[in-house]
């Protein structure tokens, strides 16, 4: 293993140098080719950035109505993130702090933040935040079970319940179990976008409050909260990215081909959000869970495939 | 029988001792009639209170019949039995004071003070539009949404109530008002000076639309003829102003759905219908353009040539856009069968222009009412029966392609047609017949817009009636989004895309 080799100080370092400083960059690329494809310049890769560190100079306004509820979504977006990026592992390395039932962490991490900003949203009163809100949690209440089933797969194929070595079980054996592997791929692509808010689920540059998921039920939130808020899901965007990465990445190598491997793969899942933004469009909110439960019915089946599979 | 009704044609003036004054009940049952021979109630108006009139549009005829009689205080309300009263009634009672008995939401338009005194008509006009009684609905599961006035975006200010179970809305009111600024009150007494700018501003998109309504009223009154190049020159503004608003909207209708290609092109293309009018007369919304008899500005041969050429290079990146439009599951889907009116409904409410046309309703006043040059270029009028968003995207597709066959052949018109736009230049303002009734209607491009002048003795206007095509049309979109996601509305709205001010006056 080469965690036996690298430091554990150097691996944690690596880990947390990724989580804070290159989610913003992964917004920056998407907003680049929806600006290329558009015919437009766009605006520079490191625009996201510059928008954070504007938004943490300014002052927060805060409702009179409002509670500390307000105050902990975006945090609780940031901590989550942070704490799912220690365990889940980037650039075929293990993680840092992989633990045998890390998968579960994982997931709960997730649901966790998604509940504590969609406290914070119904926090203000707002009719908009609640609708929302109400969007949002009926989501990942259908994106949840795609999410476990697929980690049922993986753990079932590889035997461990922590990412680390049942990524590694994954990548080496893609030719053995691809079938059942592209199916929780597919499940978890829609599963990824949904999380992310991104279109056809969601439009991020959307400005219609009334059809708005995520970012309606960040309306009330300025200066530093506002950027806890952006930050925090470019961090989810890392991280849930990083899920998809790990199970195309082919195998495992020498690290400093696995690391640059884990970029180039990030970017092109960037690159592919992009070239999606710009074909598609939103679906209509109604049509959402039938897709969820496309996804859901895609990883049970990658689930029951196994079975089959010879491993 | 004696005719209950005087016959008028657009553009045309009548002294108005030859309308027939009738009793008001007469009136009212001369009204229902007329409606049942499928006309059109235009104008329910009063002057200062007193005389009562009301203008019907009979396409068969290509003529409105106009009916006169007077006011009593309280009067039975005609919206039970004829809805397209509704809102007249509702003005006519916040105007006035007049008391329609039985109309069943009598609320206030424009939360303005009465033109003859200083009180309020109606007991809802106590504080904010927004901060009134709504229609409600009771029950567990309910929840109100209230959106605007200050909304997200750059739009104007209006009050939308949601009456949502979930996300499934029930019911929605509209309340405007907030950019009333007095406009028709202001013209008592007038043509003013200044009359003309604040045609161009009763709704800033339809500059063209309202003050050629405006100027075709005045010139019919002073007794003015305009060359036809000067009218080419005037429809071809008008037309140009319906492709820079078709196009900004199909573009703005795949923003909202989240589409990118055609949000970006259609945008920019916006601004390329918006500069050939721009070149003609230095504003891109026209303004200036139009003056009392003639056109402000002349096309001159070698212009109708560029323009020509202009005009071909964006229509191949425009229909190529607009194409990509239907092709695309994805946007099909938001579109068909969302927000449905139906052609029923929209006979009901008297809706008008492209909204009405998507739900089958065959008007266009380009055909039912033409002024020239219409009636030697002829337009086709574009039909749809869904009257889903998808119908409303795509009459304003193929009003954009024959918009741009009109253009054309106007511009090539316009080069052999003698070069008289020198009708004498009018710094002073005409004398208007007195005692006199006239009537105007230019299709603009959200629907028929419909002015009304009555002058007194002296020939100055005693009534100046402005009914935008958004007067109707908001209670059409309020009716389609019923029993629709909550979610739908932005879209919804877009493909209306109705005037606030031109509503609020």
């Amino acid at each position: 293993m080469l965690t036996a080799e690298l430091p554990f100080l150097a691996l944690l370092l690596a880990h947390l140098a990724v989580a804070i400083f290159v989610p913003p960059f992964l917004f920056g690329i998407i907003a680049k080719v929806k600006a290329l494809v558009a015919g437009r310049k766009g605006p520079p890769l490191i625009q996201s950035y510059r928008n954070i560190a504007k938004l943490l100079k300014k002052q927060i306004v805060l409702s009179m109505t409002t509670t500390w509820a307000f105050l902990a979504g975006p945090i609780a977006l940031v901590v989550t993130g942070l704490g799912i990026s220690m365990v889940i592992p980037m650039g075929g390395t293990e993680s840092p702090f992989g633990f045998s039932g890390d998968m579960i962490f994982v997931a709960y991490l997730l649901g966790m933040s998604r509940f504590m900003s969609v406290l914070a949203s119904l926090d203000t009163g707002n009719s908009f935040e609640g609708l929302g809100a109400a969007r949002d949690a009926t989501w990942s209440a259908l994106a949840e079970p795609a999410l476990f089933l697929g980690m049922g797969a993986i753990a079932f194929f590889s035997g461990h319940t922590s990412l680390g070595p049942a990524f590694f079980a994954v990548g080496s054996t893609w030719g053995n179990a691809s079938g059942p592997f592209i199916l929780v791929l597919a499940g978890w692509s829609i599963v990824f976008l949904v999380e992310n808010s991104r279109i056809p689920f969601d439009d991020p540059a959307g400005h219609l409050e009334l059809a708005m998921v995520h970012e309606v039920m960040l309306l009330d939130h300025s200066g530093p909260l506002r950027a806890f808020a952006i930050y925090g899901a470019s961090l989810k965007l890392l991280v849930t990215g990083t899920l998809l990465v790990r199970i195309c990445l082919p195998i495992k190598s020498v690290w400093w081909l696995d690391w640059p491997a884990y970029f180039g793969g990030l970017a092109l899942l960037a690159l592919f959000i992009g070239l999606l933004e710009s074909v598609l469009a939103r679906m209509r909110l109604i049509r959402v869970p039938q897709l969820l439960v496309a996804a859901i019915l895609a990883c049970t089946f990658g689930f029951l495939l196994l079975f089959l599979e010879p491993k | 029988m004696s005719k209950n009704h005087l016959v008028a044609l657009n553009g045309s003036v009548h002294p108005l001792e030859e309308i027939p004054v009738l009793d008001f009940e007469i009136f009212q049952q001369a009204i229902l009639d007329s409606a049942k021979d499928n006309n059109k109630l235009v104008c329910l108006t009063s002057d200062q209170g007193q005389r009562a009139f009301a203008v019907m549009a009979d396409q068969t005829s290509k003529s409105f019949k106009v009916f006169q009689s007077i006011f009593p205080e309280t009067f039975p309300s005609l919206t039970t039995r004829f809805l397209q009263a509704n809102l007249f009634e509702r003005e006519i009672a916040e105007q006035w004071g007049l008391q329609p008995i039985g109309h069943p939401w009598l609320k206030p338009l424009r939360f303005h003070k009465q033109w003859t005194s200083d009180q309020y008509s109606l007991p809802w006009t106590l504080g904010d539009p927004g901060a009134q009684d709504f229609y409600n609905i009771f029950g567990d599961e309910i929840h109100e949404v209230a959106v605007g006035p200050v909304h997200a975006g750059i739009i104007e200010p209006g009050h939308f109530r949601f009456q949502c179970n979930g996300e499934q809305v029930f019911h929605l009111e509209i309340v405007l008002g907030y950019q009333h600024r007095g406009i028709e009150r202001a013209l008592v007494g007038g043509p003013h000076q200044l009359s003309l700018k604040m045609m161009e501003t009763v709704s800033g998109d339809a500059t063209i639309g309202h003050s050629w309504a405006y100027l075709n009223l005045l010139e019919a009154l002073a007794g003015f003829q305009i060359s036809d190049r000067s009218s080419v020159i005037r429809a071809l503004a008008l037309e140009l102003e319906r492709l820079a608003n078709h196009v900004g909207d199909l573009g703005a209708l795949a923003q909202d759905a989240g589409f990118q290609p055609t949000s970006a092109y259609c945008g920019r293309l916006r601004g390329d219908f918006l500069n050939l009018t721009a070149e003609i007369c230095g504003s891109r919304l026209g303004r200036d353009l139009l003056s009392l008899g003639r056109a402000n500005f002349d096309i001159h041969p070698e212009y109708s040539q560029k323009m020509l050429k202009q005009l071909s290079e964006v229509e191949v990146d425009l229909l190529e856009s607009i194409e990509l439009l239907w092709n695309t599951s994805s946007v099909a889907s938001r579109l068909e069968g969302v927000g449905i009116v139906s052609k029923e409904n929209a006979l009901e409410l008297g809706m008008v222009g492209p909204a009405a046309r998507a739900s089958g309703v065959d008007i266009d006043a380009r055909r039912d009412f033409p002024l020239a040059p219409y009636d030697i270029i002829p337009l086709p009028v574009a039909l749809e029966d869904s009257g889903d968003i998808y119908a409303r995207a795509k009459i304003r597709a193929t009003e954009i392609k024959t918009s741009i066959r009109f253009v054309r052949s106007a511009l090539n018109a316009i080069q052999n047609m003698e070069s008289s736009t020198v009708a004498p230049e009018t710094e002073y303002l005409p004398k208007l017949a007195p005692n006199s009734l006239a009537i105007s209607a230019v299709e603009g491009w959200r629907g028929m817009i419909f002015h009304l002048a009555i002058t007194d003795t002296n020939g100055h206007f005693e009534r100046y009636k402005i009914v935008d095509p958004s007067f109707f049309n908001w209670q059409g979109l309020a009716l389609a989004m019923q029993g629709e996601n909550i979610s739908d509305f932005p879209l919804c709205n877009k493909s209306f895309n109705l005037s606030y001010c031109g509503f609020d006056l």
